[in-house]
């Protein structure tokens, strides 16, 4: 139950990435969470929702874009996913591949609501 | 709706800290093993039998983590070897900053070797670098030979997989040609040692192979 601290880790990101008078401004913050990077979105919506009730980013929300598992076999030439982190080529048995993503952990957008825009 | 776009990784506070660690590591020439596997499967008695094939050859030093209690420390220190436990409190895992401030009680003047033994947790541990050189997997038979399908990030990021409690394969569930295969779908360039911290087999093989990587 690592998610608790990653939720902090995302919420410091976000402290230093939007001035204190806006933090009740954001509204989503979007992650890419890849599918072997070893976290549960379940239990990351939850930690994230503990730790921001009662503070200025009350309003936030997550969003997580899931990041498949994907690899690349050289000899192949082709790229191959599954969910289980398999990196042997499902082809040619080879070993000789590349993981191309589903181990990312990042926060990449943060959205504000703008409060300028809505005022006549 | 205005939008920041920033593309920053989630745990980069931690990947810096770590890579403080590593440099201090390197300055000091030591090697350093991030020993990490399910409760129970033998990392403590995978770090005693290391101790003992390196006594009197190589300096080696541990930190030791877990949830609660000092007794693998205990047990450490029943080697003279520099010992540090790490107490989480209820974390599941180490971080850079943990071992960091671990270091502070720990003298790695002349260590050429240090092994720092994780909290017994297959998923977790996997996403934080400590600064280590590599990342060793411990796997035992009692465990089964499903693991690795089951715990993918671990193998995923692991350098080498020790196969423990090979003694007890006339008696548990577990094959381990499918272990090994398992282990090596999911990371074809792990190395693999078949051991039996009772019998000490395979321990030879792993103390040679830390060895190589040891500097002079």
């Amino acid at each position: 139950m690592h998610e608790l601290s990653i939720a902090q880790s995302i919420l410091d990101i976000v402290r230093q990435s939007v001035p204190e008078k806006e933090l009740p401004d954001v509204r989503i913050v979007k992650l890419q969470v890849g599918d072997l990077a070893g976290v549960v979105p379940d239990s990351l919506e939850f930690s994230f929702t503990v730790l921001t009730t009662d503070t200025p980013l009350r309003n936030a929300k997550l969003q997580i874009d899931h990041v498949p598992f994907v690899i690349l076999c050289n000899a192949c030439e082709k790229t191959f996913t599954n969910e289980v982190g398999f990196v042997l080529c499902p082809t040619c048995g080879g070993a000789d591949t590349k993981i191309l993503s589903g181990l990312e952990l990042q926060v990449v957008e943060i959205e504000l609501e703008d409060i300028k825009a809505e005022a006549p | 709706m205005s939008v920041v776009t920033i593309h920053r990784k989630v745990l980069e506070k931690n990947d810096e800290i770590a890579r403080r660690n590593r440099e201090r590591f390197s300055q000091r020439g030591a090697f350093v093993i991030n020993l990490v596997s399910s409760p129970g499967s033998g990392k403590t008695s995978v770090l005693e039998r290391t101790l003992e094939f390196f006594e009197g050859k190589v300096k080696l030093a541990v930190i030791e983590g877990d949830v609660q209690t000092d007794l693998d420390a205990q047990r450490i220190a029943r080697y003279h070897v520099p010992v540090v436990q790490i107490v989480t409190n209820g974390g599941c895992h180490l971080e850079a900053k943990l071992v960091e401030d671990a270091l502070t009680n720990l003298d790695l003047n002349g260590v050429k070797l240090l092994l720092i033994e994780n909290v017994g947790n297959l998923v977790c541990p996997s996403n934080y670098d400590l600064g280590e050189a590599m990342k060793v997997v411990v796997a035992s038979t009692a465990e089964g030979d499903d693991k690795p399908l089951k715990y993918p990030g671990m193998f995923l990021h692991a350098s080498a997989l020790i196969i423990n409690k090979i003694d007890l394969l006339p008696y548990v569930n577990c094959s381990l040609d499918v272990l090994k295969g398992n282990a090596l779908k999911i990371n074809p360039a792990l190395m693999v040692f078949e051991m039996s911290c009772t019998t000490n087999a395979g321990v030879p093989e792993w103390c040679r192979w830390l060895e190589e990587h040891l500097s002079g």
